[in-house]
């Protein structure tokens, strides 16, 4: 049977490296659930043969239905029905066929009905849903929008809500606007508390909603009447049963035409308040951003996983001259780079999600009891290192992927081109990934404080005390000195006291770090599994090289040339 | 229509749908270590039909009726992991070597014992390939039967369901007690419920219990507990059980070999097609 969970023995690897012992500990509270619950685990050996079991049918359902389906779904997409979304046939199979096998709501609490499930499996699943189909993976990955329930909303918002994502709910989150895109705190949706009716009251236009017509809706409104910032916004649940949304229009995008983009208009909406207000946007939605910027790294590595497999596949069989095209060096460099580049966005995303995995089980633990000044400080280093590696895995898997899958149609030469193969329609998927949930442009902007602050150095000087290898210690030497040049660059950067020279270079200077992180990464997974040596070998050759390249710029650039690229 | 009682029978065959070259043994005979063993597939259909009746029917239950060895024990656990209530596992060594006489001999008496309202199983396993199972139990328990099912629900208390023949498609109506076999045309089980699975991987025989260490389990979740029936819990004569019950004997194995000796070239004209037809239908390859 198919299984794109166990046909890919990396990702088991990602799933049981070392720190897990540690996140599901914290997560499961040192299993107390398993007293009260005859699905929880009772030891770390359980709880992971609990996700690789549930991972497992995630990974069925993703190759027998979702990934059969993404063809029909692509060209049939989502219709509006009387002011209501139609899902596409196909995409109602796989979220009925994924209700039914009771995964949806994986980390919330078990009191929530969910499955209590840490980050590193939740993303995998992430990953494998998008391998199968990018646009669906979206309407898998709204269930995020429970994370911010469960984290800011009342409890009794919290029991009216979250149990509803287990039985098949869908959501959404309401954030952007014809004039709110990028910059949200120009929202202006109206939220107006009606004394009489003693709710809040919702009225306006959001555009570019992703699942727009959703069970369950986080709406991002101005609730404080005269404000024109951020500190006015505040977040709300709006529950579609109350049926006072009306979906106006579903765009017609490029890619991921499975996932219904709406305009929605909302008229005297009643909603239900989320934590405090003023809250909205400068806390809960930046928290559900992060959320949502991993699951766009595990969309874009799942995209990513499945261009390179259709790339791979056909140049063994097409022949050309004699001999299949893989055969060539042209096409086998893209291949295999293609396989690296793949293999170390996943060791960044997993790393990544281990971070977050830690914050969260501290602050979860945090709303039980105080943290020792131990716990503290360890929760305020995760809480650094998710903060700074989040807005990295974004930008770099998003636009590796859009990289990869533009070879994988290269590779097919002008069959590519037609629609008769899926690597078309995962070029077209692709292509959002670097520009939802804030572009790469807004990514760099996030990341660069790990740049200016030296975070990303201070955890590269990290791995670089990590054992290695004896014979891939030639490989910790180069990246010490990328990183010493990297130090170098950044320093004569920030010196020069000029923060839109920072801006100017603050791209290059993430993805130099970024390259280097990734080169640790994949020396280190090394130490588990000498398989990843080749990969270690030809990543850091390839990051040496792009690093140069990027520190040649920086070194040689003349702050007067910044006056040159100005357009007046 | 008030909560049914429905026994699901179904049986752990070896995979003979991916067979490689050493499938086979010399003296002809399956090679089951080399091939994994699984769900016989048409029992998965019935388990779904039988599912689908739970959720139509609120307080049904199923349970999962399999013979075979310990190791079967994983058909029961699939089950549950499914959505099925409850197992019973028949093993004993008195039943090795049975026939479908036999096992269906066995399998009509833990269904007496049972007592359900609604027999459901799969047409066949892909091992025997008989077909003969589910209706020799419907014979033995002196039940209606009804084969190649694809769909079932019920209409006042008679059962109403469609089969899928050769030709097209039947639909007939029949009181309970009943026997059902469904068929691989019938909609495919849904797959296992996460919750479900991270309950009943525990669940476990008192056999498999006396060899495992799992104290844990065995202590705090005795609710996850399968039942095991032998001959005596069933009231079986053993003399209608394994070899001695069991009057098929496979006298001999050929092995075919299929090969297209010549090929005969035809035109597309009205002739040439109608004197192809008398000829395969003369020579019954067709018809």
């Amino acid at each position: 049977m198919a299984n794109f969970y166990t046909d890919n023995k990396d990702l088991r690897f990602h799933l049981t490296h070392p720190l897990m012992e540690k996140i599901v500990r914290l997560k499961e509270m040192d299993y107390r659930d398993r007293d009260h619950y005859d699905y929880a685990p009772h030891d770390f050996e359980d709880a992971m043969d609990n996700y690789e079991k549930v991972l497992e049918i995630i990974g069925a359902i993703c190759a027998d239905v979702i990934a059969p389906n993404a063809e029909d779904v692509d060209h049939e997409g989502p219709q509006i029905v009387d002011g209501r979304v139609r899902y596409a046939r196909g995409t109602q199979e796989n979220h009925e066929a994924l209700t039914r096998a009771g995964v949806i709501g994986m980390n919330f609490p078990r009191r929530f009905d969910g499955l209590n499930f840490p980050m590193v499996p939740y993303v995998m699943a992430a990953e494998l849903v998008s391998r199968a189909d990018a646009g669906f993976a979206n309407i898998w990955g709204l269930q995020d929008c429970g994370e911010t329930i469960l984290e800011f909303a009342s409890e009794d918002i919290r029991e009216e809500f979250l149990p509803r994502f287990n039985k098949g709910a869908t959501a959404a989150m309401d954030l952007t606007e014809p004039d709110a895109g990028s910059d949200l705190q120009a929202v202006q949706l109206k939220a107006h508390y009606n004394e009489e009716k003693g709710t809040w009251m919702l009225n306006g236009v959001k555009r570019f909603i992703t699942n727009g017509d959703a069970e369950i809706s986080l709406v991002l409104a101005r609730s404080e009447e005269g404000t024109t910032d951020g500190r006015g916004l505040s977040l709300f649940v709006y529950d579609k049963s109350e049926g006072a949304v009306k979906v106006r229009r579903i765009e017609n995008k490029m890619g991921i035409k499975g996932s219904p983009t709406c305009e929605l208009v909302f008229r005297n909406a009643p909603a239900k308040l989320i934590g405090e207000r003023r809250m909205g946007l400068i806390k809960y939605v930046m928290s559900l951003m992060n959320g949502a910027r991993l699951g766009v790294g595990a969309q874009s590595v799942g995209i990513a996983q499945a261009a390179y497999e259709e790339a791979a596949r056909y140049a063994s069989q097409r022949k050309q001259f004699g001999k299949t095209i893989d055969q060539f060096p042209a096409i086998y460099e893209m291949l295999t780079l293609m396989r690296v580049r793949v293999e170390a966005m996943r060791s960044l995303l997993y790393e990544t999600a281990r971070f977050v995995d830690i914050y969260k089980a501290w602050s979860f633990i945090a709303t039980e009891r105080p943290l020792t000044k131990e716990e503290r400080e360890d929760m305020k280093t995760y809480t650094r290192l998710a903060d700074i590696f989040t807005p990295m895995v974004k930008l770099i898997s998003s636009e590796w992927c859009n990289i990869i899958a533009y070879d994988a149609l290269q590779v097919h030469g002008g069959a590519g081109f037609i629609k008769d193969f899926p690597v078309e329609r995962l070029y077209r998927d692709a292509r959002i990934t670097s520009i939802y949930e804030g572009t790469s442009q807004l990514q760099v902007v996030a990341a660069i404080r790990g740049v200016t602050t030296g975070g990303y150095l201070a955890q590269i000087r990290e791995y670089e005390k990590r054992d290695v290898r004896p014979e891939l210690e030639h490989l910790r030497r180069r990246l010490v000195t990328l990183t010493d040049d990297f130090e170098k660059r950044v320093a004569a950067v920030v010196s020069a006291g000029n923060n839109e020279l920072t801006d100017f270079h603050s791209r290059r200077m993430v993805e130099m770090a970024a390259n280097i992180i990734m080169g640790y990464l994949l020396l280190h997974d090394t130490q588990r599994d000498s398989g990843y040596a080749s990969s270690a070998e030809l990543f850091t050759s390839v990051a040496v090289s792009e690093n140069n390249m990027r520190s040649g710029y920086i070194a040689g650039f003349e702050e007067k040339e910044l006056g040159l690229f100005k357009v007046s | 229509m008030n909560g049914l009682k429905i026994v699901v029978l179904a049986k752990q065959v070896p995979d003979t749908r991916n067979v490689g070259p050493d499938a086979m043994k010399a003296d002809g005979t399956v090679n089951r270590s080399v091939l994994p063993a699984i769900f016989n597939p048409e029992d998965l259909n019935a388990l779904e039909q039988a599912l689908r009746l739970k959720e139509m029917y609120p307080g049904t239950t199923v349970t999962v009726l399999t013979m075979g060895p310990g190791r079967a024990a994983e058909i029961i656990r699939e089950g549950l992991y499914r959505g099925a209530d409850d197992g019973v596992l028949l093993t004993d060594r008195a039943f090795a070597g049975s026939d479908t006489l036999a096992t269906s001999y066995a399998l009509a008496l833990a269904v007496r014992k049972l007592a359900p309202d609604l027999v459901i199983g799969g047409r066949q396993a892909i091992d025997g390939d008989t077909a003969q199972v589910g209706p020799q139990v419907a014979e033995k328990l002196g039940w209606p039967q009804v084969t190649y099912a694809e769909e079932m629900h019920f209409e006042k208390e008679k059962l109403i369901i469609r089969r899928r023949l050769e030709r097209g498609v039947e639909t007939v109506s029949s009181p309970l007690p009943l026997v059902v076999t469904v068929n691989g045309t019938a909609p495919a089980c849904r797959y296992r419920h996460a919750r479900l699975v991270m309950r009943y991987k525990y669940a476990r025989t008192d056999t498999e219990l006396q060899t495992e260490s799992s104290d844990y389990i065995a202590g705090s979740r005795p609710s996850v507990k399968i039942t095991e029936w032998g001959i005596d819990a069933i009231g079986a004569d053993p003399e209608q059980l394994g070899l001695s019950g069991s009057p098929t004997k496979v006298k001999e194995i050929d092995n075919v070999i299929l090969q297209a000796k010549e090929a005969r070239h035809l035109t597309a004209s009205d002739k040439d097609i109608e004197s192809l037809v008398k000829e395969l239908l003369e020579s019954h390859t067709i018809g």
